[in-house]
């Protein structure tokens, strides 16, 4: 039965020709990526953090050695923001402006550290080694303590010096018996929003944290201010001290590392982009190796061949599945890794990914394609006619997705529900980057940010395909021939 | 000329898929963009968002039934051989294609003018109720959403030509479906990879989809990689050329 059907398929040679385009298409638009970037050798290589991922470290500090337990308490009287406009830097609200105490293993960037901070609009903050995030209360200004016992530092916020919260205490396992301590201020990347998403541009702001009432119980040594990870040609950073008070200016953020417009680099779904070619190719031919029996009237002998007519669409869902896996998994496994070098070649950056993860975005995509080809069946067996079943394929996988990640047009939102509920949700099996709360980024599909997981996403075209066969396989069954 | 057309209007209107592409297209797109209205949100000023593209996003789905229609008005004719009894009634192939892009373009226009229009009417309704107020710089009732709500029209209906012509090139309907679809769906997601600004905003200028919708956009015009009527002439220049295509290939082939 499947070796009939394997029979039909490799002697047409039209589809055979097809499907080697499809795989050519794949590798084709995957290692000829246009991107060109300003990185050379390791200029853009970012720091790793403590748990292994790639993360931003730069901010101003203000800070001396402490050596074993002690605490340090400090008062925010402000926390002000600029971002650049045409006339020099303009007054604005950076959600995530950081200002506040932090405790920190040493001077290079990704080490570990924790720290208590108010922030622009997110109120106290608790973070440590970039990806913890521990909510306090919501404030602007007021007090703040970081209490060091061992490795365990625990973190307070006051608004008046006198009643204490304890927002919450983090376990820092690498945090040598000297650590560098003292008050910081940082100012991620600040994202203007016009005409959708086709034109976000981020750029560099900063920000200045004032201190008064610095206080610590460790024996006091003096301060000294380094620009941590700081990039020549950003904004200016620095710090003064008048009497008690502090006045810190710092740019970046202390975070784990996105890409998208905030962020550095592009993501490896930018190899892929043949696979969207590939996706169009292997549905014509998914729905023609149905529909085309019905054309020819050869289904009549087909089925007068093997009357189980279920048996027919799943031999014909087996070929068509099989080979589209095929001839799609060697596209991607050539395109994946010989485009990330052209990409690198470029100067573009990517941040790394493990072996895993690009092992499921090559598997992942050349099944998510495989799945549509037989959803491409199965809508081909219910609508009987080849052209009307490839549009209403190409509308249900392929305009979604175009709609999603490449138009100005629709609100984040819908482009968001577009990859949760069309079978163009699979498209997140190309996902390699994570979306963090305490970053502000544009997680647009556009930027590699699907909504859902990746394997999740490949669930909802699995339902989809699904359907159809079932829907398929009781029209099959139903109606003459 | 006059018999050829009133040859294909009745054979045309014989289809009875005809009245139901007819009916697809003006429901799909008033459907999208109903559900795009309806969540679209200008919290504040300049919040990005053109009024008459939002209105208009049905066209996304509404251009694969017109490319339907189109490969459906002659790739019918390949797939049951009634191109051979065609073409002996009506020998001048030239004439005939025409009488086909007339026929199909007529009904065409007038179905997306319904589409576009009650998707524009929506939109001049619900969406100053969701902020896309005069106070927030958006003036919809103006002659930029007329000339979108033009172009729109327009759009579809070359794309239906465009389905025409490239099924004249290639005489099977699925193969002709695929080839259409891509053409209109690939230059966006070249450009997406493309990177280059420079050549990205090329692939954008001569892609048919991405230069035919930029013309429904309202508002930010300096931006765009075209303005609005030469986008619609790049879709022109596609429909156009496929049409003359598929007609030379007619004249020289056997059918």
């Amino acid at each position: 039965m499947i070796r009939a059907e394997w029979v039909k398929f490799r002697s047409v040679r039209g589809w055979v020709v097809a499907v080697l385009v499809a795989a050519a298409a794949i590798v084709g638009f995957g290692i000829t990526g246009g991107n060109q970037g300003s990185c050379c050798g390791n200029s853009c290589a970012q720091p790793l953090g403590p748990g292994g991922e790639p993360v931003s470290d730069s901010f101003y500090f203000v800070h001396q050695p402490l050596t074993g337990n002690g605490s340090i308490t400090a008062r925010v009287t402000s926390l002000t923001s600029a971002v650049p406009a045409p006339s020099g830097l303009h007054r604005a609200v950076v959600p995530w402006a950081k200002g506040g105490i932090i405790l920190k293993a040493g001077l290079g960037e990704g080490s570990a550290y924790a720290a208590i901070m108010v922030t622009g609009t997110q109120g106290v903050r608790l973070q440590d080694d970039f990806t913890g995030d521990i909510a306090g209360p919501v404030m602007t200004a007021g007090w703040l303590r970081l209490v060091r016992s061992g490795s365990v530092i625990t973190g307070y916020a006051s608004a008046d010096g006198a009643r204490w919260t304890r927002v919450g205490a983090v376990t820092l396992p690498g945090l040598p018996a000297t650590a560098q301590g003292g008050l910081f201020a940082t100012s991620p990347q600040y994202t203007q929003t016009s005409m959708g998403v086709a034109s976000i541009s981020g750029s560099p702001s900063q920000s200045t944290a004032v201190f008064g009432d610095v206080t610590r119980t460790w024996r006091g040594g003096s301060w000294t201010g380094t620009d941590v990870g700081g990039s020549p040609g950003g904004p200016a950073t620095g710090y003064t001290q008048t009497g008690g008070q502090f006045s810190v200016t710092g740019s970046g953020d202390i975070a784990p590392a996105t890409s998208g417009p905030s962020g550095l680099g592009i993501t490896l779904a930018q190899t892929l982009a043949g696979a969207f070619v590939a996706l169009i190719i292997l549905a014509v031919v998914g729905a023609m190796f149905m529909t085309a029996e019905y054309r020819r009237g050869l289904i009549r002998v087909t089925l007068a061949a093997c009357p189980r007519r279920g048996r027919v669409l799943a031999a014909k869902a087996a070929v068509v599945g099989l080979v589209a896996f095929g001839v799609a998994l060697a596209g991607t496994a050539v395109a994946v890794p010989l485009g990330q070098q052209v990409l690198r070649s470029h100067g573009v950056y990517l941040p790394p990914v493990t072996a895993v993860t690009e092992t499921r975005v090559i598997v992942g995509t050349a099944a998510a394609l495989a799945v549509c080809a037989v959803l491409a069946l199965a809508i081909g067996t219910v609508a009987r006619r080849g052209a009307a079943a490839i549009a209403a394929v190409v509308t249900l996988i392929a305009a979604p997705y175009v709609l999603a990640v490449t138009t100005p047009v629709l609100p984040l939102g819908v482009a968001d529900w577009l990859m949760r509920v069309t079978p163009a949700a699979a498209f997140a099996v190309e996902q390699t980057v994570v979306q963090y709360p305490q970053v502000a980024d544009v997680y647009a599909p556009a930027y590699g940010y699907f909504p859902l997981a990746p394997w999740t996403g490949f669930a909802v075209l699995c339902g989809w395909a699904a359907v159809f066969l079932a829907l398929a396989a009781v029209t099959l069954n139903r109606r003459d021939a | 000329m006059r018999r050829a057309i009133r040859a294909e209007w009745a054979k045309a209107w014989s289809d009875p898929v005809v009245p139901w592409l007819l009916t697809a297209l003006v429901v799909l797109s008033v459907t999208v963009s109903g559900v795009t209205i309806g969540t679209a949100r200008c919290p504040a000023a300049a919040c990005g968002q053109d009024p008459a593209r939002i209105s208009l996003t049905g066209v996304y789905v509404g251009q694969a039934v017109a490319a339907l229609a189109g490969v459906l008005a002659l790739g019918g004719e390949y797939g049951t051989g009634m191109i051979r009894v065609t073409l002996t009634a009506v020998p001048r192939r030239g004439q005939l294609l025409a009488a086909k892009a007339l026929v199909l373009a007529g009904p065409v226009l007038a179905a997306a003018a319904l589409a576009a229009g009650a998707a524009v009417l929506a939109g001049l309704a619900v969406l100053p109720g969701h902020g896309f107020t005069p106070g927030h710089g958006f003036d919809l009732a103006s002659w930029a959403t007329v000339r979108a709500w033009c172009c729109a029209t327009v759009y579809l209906t070359l794309v239906a030509v465009l389905g025409l012509g490239v099924t004249a090139i290639v005489r099977d309907s699925a193969a002709a479906a695929g080839v259409v679809l891509g053409l209109l769906y690939l230059f966006p997601v070249a450009a997406l990879a493309a990177g280059g600004q420079a050549l990205q905003r090329r692939l954008e200028q001569i892609g048919p989809m991405s230069a035919g919708l930029d013309s429904q956009t309202t508002l930010d015009l300096r931006g765009l990689p075209l303005t609005p009527w030469q986008g619609l002439g790049v879709v022109a220049l596609w429909a156009g050329g496929a049409v003359i295509l598929g007609g030379v290939l007619l004249r020289v082939r056997d059918a």
